[in-house]
């Protein structure tokens, strides 16, 4: 009898049990068992001892409360933060920090955005960048060294590889380095800016600045410059976190280079390891893809080549 | 005394401590809502937003929520079984264990420990409290039913049942972790299956926390406090089981677009457009019930409480599957939508409800009538008022950030920065706090008016004695 059952409690519970097992195991328990639930990236590498400590710094801290860390294939937010998240970019994360709000933008491309020293600045004080981000301050982050005991056991836990002596290098590490290190590792094992051969850089045809000289473009370059570089690259291209633009240094080579590399880094962005015209690039500078149009980009080349005198 | 006097006692401890948890919850959340526009606010280390956000929504599902659950749960069990606990000792340690595990609870989170997954914040030690803690209740709930003195288990009982199962089998899936110390673990499962995992839980955890235990105050204290029959046991008997066994197939709703393979997020949005059957059984058997004589509207202060709770049930249930379809999902995903839908279901239907019904046990154990319906009609407009006020502007703002993160300028490149559309909420945040203050002061009617009523309580008895 059906109706028997809504006189014994233990039966009830055991047919409860069973509904919710059948979801359960369909959408959960079955998929575990697959491969597609346990993908990795070629290039992804398990987090370093001082990746590892700056990513419990993150959960402690509850960042992704206001972050999240998965781009979606929709194209506007491609353009916004760049690639795309591929399921095996996450094989190491325990757990997975996607969150669910965007308080502040997303971080899954944040790993090579920006030099190191912008996210010092930033940890430190995101008002003195941003004036009205809601961003809390972390400058404490700097006064406290990592507790190495720690370390060591949360790699152990994690079973990732490690040395002691790796771990005996972090001993005047900051808790700032370590969120740092973490900042720049995040969805680095997908390529995400064009670094192109040099070979081929040889052989293109050269473009020119179809706006080289004109007044009306060099007034919005500046505008532009004010609202998009000068917080790297300080008042009148002068340098400050970014190299000086006003001079004829490129990469940190002397001689410089023409305005289709210009173009091409500000489009493009900078990364470790990059190569524009022979010469290597060390430090980072985020993609204006999606942000500046192409006519500003010229504008903006342009302006610094007004800095420039030429 | 009673056979009842202790155990109610008991209730009443859960009760009290409840309404205590949810106030520490509910400051916390007007203190979030003001970092939110203004990072001033923040006291680093332990008062970042970031810290205290998880303690604003553990302080209020497991503080408030749960606190409400197990004392509302045992006055229930009491009455439909007709007989007291049968583990009273039992009952009045788990009281006991409850608070100190809270009150641990924030203090880790303050610290910083925590998991990282929504809803299972609390590092392993608490999990362990808390399963504890699940388990006397268990013992307590099944150990009484056995023992009933009543043939039949009416339907606020099988809700019961199902969050005790429910609950247990979710928090300890989900909080699989390997340990790294007493203070850190790292979740059994990684990437992909930790979100999948988490979100099982997370959806599931909303839905036997924050629906199937309130279900039960609903369908008890609906009848209780009207004196209507409930409409229909058929429709309540489609819609318990086809509620419980469809919840759990929709988590993945929550990671629509991410990389979790596509047939799960399709299961998971069907799983939830059908959900709206279910919940809406729940809807229209509440209404047809006052159907019968809507003049308890008036008449009865509390109906109104019990309706307007369920109508935001009702209309929660219908948001939530709307946004599990992709298209508004791109839209309104990650932005400050979400939190709108949120508290209309937190404010609106669960402390609606839970509030409701505490009105209706505290008069009856303290022996005496409610200190002041006029109070409680007060407290009633304005957590109402609030609640409308914080949603609204959530809603506005939140499609306001989606359409400027996908707006695009005429050359094809993004319109705004993220910053640009960052402080184009500040306004809203800022109404957001004024909701918060008004529902707040609701909430101080609501315990004044339950504390006065405790202590005339104790006038009588006293004076009786
Ligand atoms: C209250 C919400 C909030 C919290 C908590 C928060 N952030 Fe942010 N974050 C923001 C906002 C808003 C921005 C954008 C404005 C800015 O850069 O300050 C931002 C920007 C950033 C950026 C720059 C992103 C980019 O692409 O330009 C990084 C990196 C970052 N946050 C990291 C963190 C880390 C790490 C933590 C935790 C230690 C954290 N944030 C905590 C809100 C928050
Ligand atoms: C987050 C900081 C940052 C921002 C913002 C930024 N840059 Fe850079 N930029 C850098 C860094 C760092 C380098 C040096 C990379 C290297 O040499 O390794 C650089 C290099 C360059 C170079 C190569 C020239 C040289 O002297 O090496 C150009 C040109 C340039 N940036 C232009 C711009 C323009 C134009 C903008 C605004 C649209 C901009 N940058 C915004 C950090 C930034
Ligand atoms: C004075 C009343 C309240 C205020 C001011 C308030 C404020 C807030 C704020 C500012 C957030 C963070 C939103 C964000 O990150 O964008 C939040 C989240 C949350 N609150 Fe409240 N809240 C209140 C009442 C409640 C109540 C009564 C409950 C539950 C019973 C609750 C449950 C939650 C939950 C579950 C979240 C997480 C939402 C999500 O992840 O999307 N809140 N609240």
């Amino acid at each position: 009898m059906a109706g028997d059952i809504y006189r014994k409690p233990i039966l009830f519970a055991i047919a409860s049990t069973g509904m919710i097992l059948v979801g359960t195991i369909v959408t959960m328990v079955y998929p575990m068992l697959t491969p597609d639930m346990h993908p990795k990236m070629e290039a992804l590498k398990p987090f370093t001892a001082l990746q590892l400590a700056g990513r419990d710094i993150y959960q402690r801290e509850g960042c992704n409360n206001c972050h999240t860390q998965t781009v979606r294939p929709l194209k506007t937010e491609v353009m916004r933060y760049g690639e795309y998240s591929k399921a095996g970019e996450f094989a190491y994360d325990r757990p997975f920090l996607w969150g669910s709000k965007r308080t502040g933008p997303d971080l899954a491309r944040i790993g090579g955005k920006y030099p190191d020293v912008w996210h010092y600045r930033h940890f430190e004080n995101p008002q003195a960048m941003f004036e009205k981000s809601n961003m809390p301050q972390y400058a404490f982050l700097k006064e406290v060294k990592l507790d190495l005991t720690k370390v060591e056991s949360h790699m152990k836990a994690n079973d990732f590889p490690f040395t002691t002596s790796e771990i005996a290098t972090l001993k005047d590490r900051t808790e700032m380095d370590a969120l740092v290190a973490y900042m720049q590792v995040i969805g680095t094992s997908v390529r995400k800016k064009e670094v192109r051969a040099v070979a081929e850089a040889s052989t293109r045809s050269r473009e020119k600045n179809p706006f080289a000289g004109d007044k009306k473009a060099i007034e919005l370059g500046r505008k532009l410059y004010a609202d998009n570089c000068q917080m790297c690259h300080g008042e009148n291209g002068k340098g400050d976190m970014g190299p000086s633009l006003a001079d004829d240094v490129f990469f940190g080579v002397k001689g410089d280079l023409a305005d289709d590399d210009y173009y091409e880094v500000i489009n493009n962005g900078i990364e470790p390891g990059m190569v524009e015209e022979g010469r290597i690039a060390k430090s980072s500078m985020p993609s204006f893809k999606g942000t500046l149009s192409r006519e500003q980009i010229w504008s903006i080349v342009a302006y610094i080549r007004s800095l420039q005198g030429k | 005394m009673s056979d009842y006097d202790y155990d109610h006692e008991t209730v009443r401890g859960f009760v009290l401590s409840s309404v205590f948890w949810g106030v520490v919850g509910i400051v916390i959340g007007l203190w979030i809502s003001v970092q939110m526009w203004s990072a001033g606010w923040n006291i680093a280390p332990y008062f970042t937003f970031g810290r205290l956000r998880v303690v604003h929504t553990n302080g209020l599902a497991f503080g408030l929520g749960v606190g409400a659950i197990f004392g509302i749960s045992y006055y229930i069990l009491m009455r439909l079984t007709k007989r007291p606990l049968l583990f009273p000792v039992l009952a009045r340690v788990q009281l006991y264990v409850f608070n100190i595990a809270i009150a641990l609870a924030a203090l880790s989170l303050f610290l910083g420990m925590n998991q990282s997954l929504e809803y299972a914040e609390l590092e392993w030690p608490l999990d362990i409290g808390v399963v504890i803690l699940w388990v006397m209740f268990a013992v307590n709930v099944f150990g009484t039913i056995i023992k009933r003195k009543e043939e039949q288990m009416y339907i606020s009982l099988w809700y019961v049942i199902a969050t005790v199962v429910a609950v247990a089998v979710l928090y300890i899936v989900n909080n699989l972790s390997i340990p790294a110390g007493w203070d850190k673990s790292y979740h059994l499962f990684a990437g992909v299956n930790s979100a999948n995992v988490e979100w099982w839980y997370g959806h599931n955890a909303v839905g036997f926390v924050f629906t199937t235990p309130i279900l039960a105050m609903f369908y008890y204290f609906l009848p209780k406090s009207t004196g209507l029959p409930i409409y229909s046991h058929r429709l309540s008997i489609i819609a318990f089981w086809s509620l419980i066994f469809a919840y759990l197939w929709t988590g993945a709703h929550h990671l629509v677009y991410t990389p979790l393979p596509d047939w799960i997020q399709t299961l998971a949005i069907v799983f939830t457009i059908f959900l709206i059957a279910p919940s809406w059984g729940s809807v229209i058997n509440g209404y047809y019930t006052v159907g019968n004589d809507w003049s308890k509207m008036q008449t009865n202060y509390l109906t109104k409480f019990f309706i307007w709770g369920i109508t935001f049930y009702g209309l929660q249930t219908v948001q939530g599957p709307t946004q599990g379809l992709r298209v508004v999902s791109q839209l309104i995903h990650y932005t400050d939508w979400v939190p709108g839908h949120v508290h209309m279901g937190t404010m609106g239907w669960v402390t609606m409800t839970v509030t409701a019904s505490m009105y209706y046990i505290i008069p009856k154990i303290s022996k005496t009538d409610l200190y002041s319906v006029k109070i409680a009609n007060t407290h009633f407009w304005l957590v109402l008022i609030g609640q409308l006020m914080f949603s609204i502007t959530m809603w506005i703002t939140g499609i306001q950030q989606g359409a400027l993160w996908k707006a695009v300028s005429s050359d094809g490149s993004l319109k705004y920065t993220f910053y640009e559309t960052l402080i184009r909420n500040y306004p809203y945040w800022q109404m957001r706090t004024i909701a918060g203050v008004i529902f707040t002061i609701g909430m101080l009617f609501f315990i004044y008016n339950i504390l006065m009523t405790i202590r005339k309580g104790k006038a009588l008895t006293a004076s009786q004695g």
